[in-house]
């Protein structure tokens, strides 16, 4: 089972120069699935997801894992809103995860091109990754972000700039790797997506979970108006 | 203008006889300095990753530093070094001083600062690209230095670049350090200044020129290396 989980979050918040990104945040993150966050643009979500991996300051509040934290931040991955490429090859950004942990040259290679075929980047492999197209791009950094098989994955959402048939080949990615035990944290601003994909519903308001539960509950019918609104598609206020 | 055409034409029939004196110097002059550099950059490229990656007290003050240094008077360095390895000083007893080894030394000190502050230029430019990702990543110190350098190897050539035109034409301090004796220490530039001080101007231009050809060839076969690279990998 998941060795991280369950992870306790309590009222945690993340600041910059005396700006609050997000929090306080209060939540618990448990067994499998996938958690999909949503709310309008700057309501904190990508703030949310880097403070639960890490990369982000907690200012205060504490985010506990279950297994000491070095356990943890080796057995995550992240994939960010906007990719970063690593100035190497495909093969070698989607290998590099692998070289890290000390997995041999030969084998991480061979791993890399596999998790490539799955996505359709089988025939770019020797292309440097910084001339692939944006939606290419964000295909590599999410296999690069599978590659390890972490036991928590966060997607800041990662099918933003893919095409219907991309989005639905890299869902499916995602399907099968939550039914192989992994647990994953999206941001997305695709509702369609949100309802295919969620277990559970995050939806972030002005920096906090202002509504939240299980996918059907939520989707059927949201508890909050800022909800129900950004359900319809309104603006929210 | 005639000591430029007889200079020329003296380089000339220098080199295609392959004249045994002309090629002994110029082969020190190269050993020395590709030395110096290899040393140079092996110092210097790690030192600019760790400026670029670590947070720490002194970082500030190194990097002004660095920058300060790269200004510095080769023949000041020469001096110090020449302290440094004279009979009496510290390290008198390595019987160092007037060795192509000494030469070599003080040609890395004085380009250290220039490759450091080149190379923490470009490495501190990719860091900020890369900061998010090798920190979700977990990576070691080590490691992200390691990708770091691997991943700026172009911007970092240029850098050793750099510091080779600067040693490779440098003659204040390893004229010092060296003593410019036949046979042992001598090189192109302090070949140069001595057959300049004799009068002798076609052999020093001849020398010039050949120095010139011998940076401008190092300079091609680098930048060469480079462009195999990209064309056989992008
Ligand atoms: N580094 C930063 N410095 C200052 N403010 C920031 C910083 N990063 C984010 N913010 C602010 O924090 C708030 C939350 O940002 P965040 O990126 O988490 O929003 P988001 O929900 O991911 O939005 P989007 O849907 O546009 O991606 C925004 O108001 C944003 O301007
Ligand atoms: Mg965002």
């Amino acid at each position: 089972m998941n060795r991280l989980l369950p992870l306790a979050v309590t009222e945690a918040v993340s600041r910059k120069r005396g700006q609050t990104l997000v929090g306080p945040i209060s939540l618990r993150l448990e067994g499998q699935g996938i958690t999909v966050v949503i709310g309008p643009n700057g309501a904190g979500k990508t703030s949310l997801l880097s403070l639960l991996h890490g990369i982000a300051r907690l200012s205060s509040g504490t985010v506990q894992w279950a297994c000491p934290i070095e356990e943890a931040r080796h057995a995550q991955a992240f994939v960010f809103q906007r990719p970063v490429m690593l100035r190497r090859s495909v093969l070698e950004n989607a290998a590099y995860p692998l070289r890290i942990r000390g997995v041999a040259k030969a084998e991480a290679r061979a791993r890399a091109a596999d998790w490539a075929e799955q996505v359709g980047l089988g025939a770019l492999l020797e292309r440097p990754a910084t001339v692939l197209s944006g939606g290419e791009q964000q295909k590599l950094a999410l296999i690069r972000a599978l590659i390890i098989e972490p036991e928590v994955l966060f997607l800041d959402e990662p099918c933003a700039s893919l095409d219907g048939r991309a989005m639905r080949e890299i869902e499916e990615i995602l399907l099968a790797a939550r039914d192989r035990g992994t647990r994953l944290v999206m941001s997305t601003h695709d509702m369609g997506q949100a309802r295919r994909l969620a277990d559970e519903v995050l939806f972030l308001f002005r920096g906090r979970i202002h509504d939240s539960g299980p996918a059907g509950v939520f989707f059927d019918g949201p508890a909050t108006p800022q909800a129900r609104a950004f359900l319809r598609g309104d603006i929210v206020e | 203008m005639v000591d430029l055409w007889s200079g020329l034409s003296q380089a000339f029939w220098l080199m295609v006889t392959l004249d045994p004196e002309l090629v002994e110097i110029a082969l020190r002059s190269l050993r020395v300095t590709l030395s110096a550099l290899v040393v140079a950059s092996l110092i210097a490229f790690p030192l600019a990753a760790m400026l670029a990656v670590r947070r720490f007290r002194w970082r500030r003050t190194i990097i002004a530093l660095l920058n300060a240094l790269m200004g510095l008077p080769p023949v000041v360095v020469g001096l110090i070094v020449y302290v440094f390895l004279s009979r009496s000083g510290p390290l008198g007893v390595l019987g160092l001083l007037f060795t192509p080894t000494a030469m070599i030394i003080a040609q890395t000190i004085i380009i250290v600062p220039l490759i450091a502050s080149i190379a923490h230029q470009s490495i501190r430019e990719l860091w900020a690209e890369y900061h998010d990702l090798l920190i979700s990543m977990n990576v070691t110190e080590w490691q992200k230095m390691h990708t770091l350098i691997w991943d700026s190897r172009r911007a970092l050539l240029t850098a050793a670049l750099a510091g080779f035109g600067r040693a490779i034409g440098e003659v204040g301090a390893i004229m010092i350090v060296g003593g410019n004796i036949d046979h042992a220490t001598r090189v192109l530039t302090t070949a140069i200044a001595l057959e300049t001080g004799k009068g002798e101007f076609a052999l020093a231009l001849a020398l010039g020129f050949v120095l010139i050809g011998l940076a401008v060839a190092v300079n091609l076969g680098i930048h060469w290396l480079g462009r195999t690279e990209r064309g056989g990998r992008w």
